[in-house]
């Protein structure tokens, strides 16, 4: 960029001020644990650079091949980590339940507690979704949160929201568009989005 | 695990408000719905978060609301409804 920058613009602040509580607590024990030898410095930051680096398309894999395949996806429902495994996507300890969008139903995800996530399957979670908005909302007035997302539903199909409060985590499997026939699963898996898994939008339409 | 409750069954979630680290929001408690599915034993979390082992496990349920019973001016239609997990020891028969 060659111009000038001297457009005026709010910065966004340094957040110079002293550490939150957690914050100090996080530090102290990352330096503890590097002190006794429990853990290098180095092996932290890749666990850290690692989990930045999930994302959403593991999931989409996974809703694609539900869509071609409707053994996997009721092994998917049944058991939706062990269905993950099967694809060869480490998930952890994850939980996982497939809740699964039909004509009659659609499904939205939402952690009015804090902000659960299936983060090994989908990456981190959107801001929005951490938002105290998002969270209050979403069971409150589901329908109006997803006409906000560009997602207007007819009465003729129910909202479940699902509150993501204990040990479950939540991967929505949003219907396959129309006229994909024919599609591969690579294919078929780029219609797959983030926010579609987590129920505010729908899957692309090619 | 014993299970005190199978999908299908009409619970009511207590009206209670004990101190401490509770996964059981405010807004569903003393509220009535179905239960939808046993997930399965996890340790207490209202123990671990206090660095106990949250031993024995407790049954976890995933329980299905109307939403126009935890909201009574729910704008939307009646089949509309809300999933949460719930401990076995936050939830009565109904």
């Amino acid at each position: 960029m060659t111009e000038e920058h001297n457009h005026p613009h709010e910065t966004l602040p340094d957040q110079d001020g002293p550490l939150s509580y957690y914050q100090r607590m996080e530090a102290a024990v990352r330096e503890l644990l590097v002190e006794k030898g429990v853990l290098a410095a180095a092996e932290i930051r890749e666990a850290v650079e690692a989990m930045d680096a999930r994302s959403p398309a593991d999931g989409a894999r996974v809703v694609a091949r539900a869509w071609v395949d409707p053994a996997f996806k009721a092994r998917l429902l049944a058991d939706g980590s062990a269905a993950c495994r099967e694809l060869g996507i480490d998930i952890g300890g994850t939980n996982l339940v497939a809740v699964e969008n039909t004509p009659d139903a659609h499904n939205l995800i939402v952690c009015t507690l804090c902000s659960c996530y299936p983060r090994l399957l989908l990456g981190l979670p959107p801001d929005w979704y951490k938002s105290r908005a998002y969270r209050s909302r979403a069971v409150r007035e589901p329908r109006a949160v997803l006409a906000e997302f560009g997602t207007d539903l007819p009465a003729d199909v129910a909202v479940r929201v699902h509150d993501s409060t204990a040990d479950m985590r939540y991967l929505v499997i949003p219907m396959r568009p129309s006229d994909t026939d024919g599609f591969s699963e690579a294919e078929l898996a780029a219609l797959v989005t983030r926010d579609s898994m987590i129920g505010v939008a729908l899957a692309r339409q090619p | 695990m014993i299970a005190r409750f199978a999908a299908g069954d009409r619970v009511a979630v207590r009206h209670a408000d004990p101190p401490g680290h509770v996964r059981t929001p405010f807004y569903i408690r003393g509220k009535a719905g179905v239960v939808e599915r046993l997930c399965g034993a996890f340790a207490n979390p209202e123990e671990l978060a206090y660095g106990r082992t949250g031993l024995p496990a407790k049954p976890l349920y995933r329980v299905r609301f109307a939403q126009r019973e935890v909201w009574p001016d729910y704008a939307g239609p009646t089949a509309d409804t809300v999933d949460i997990e719930l401990y076995e020891h936050w939830l009565e028969p109904a």
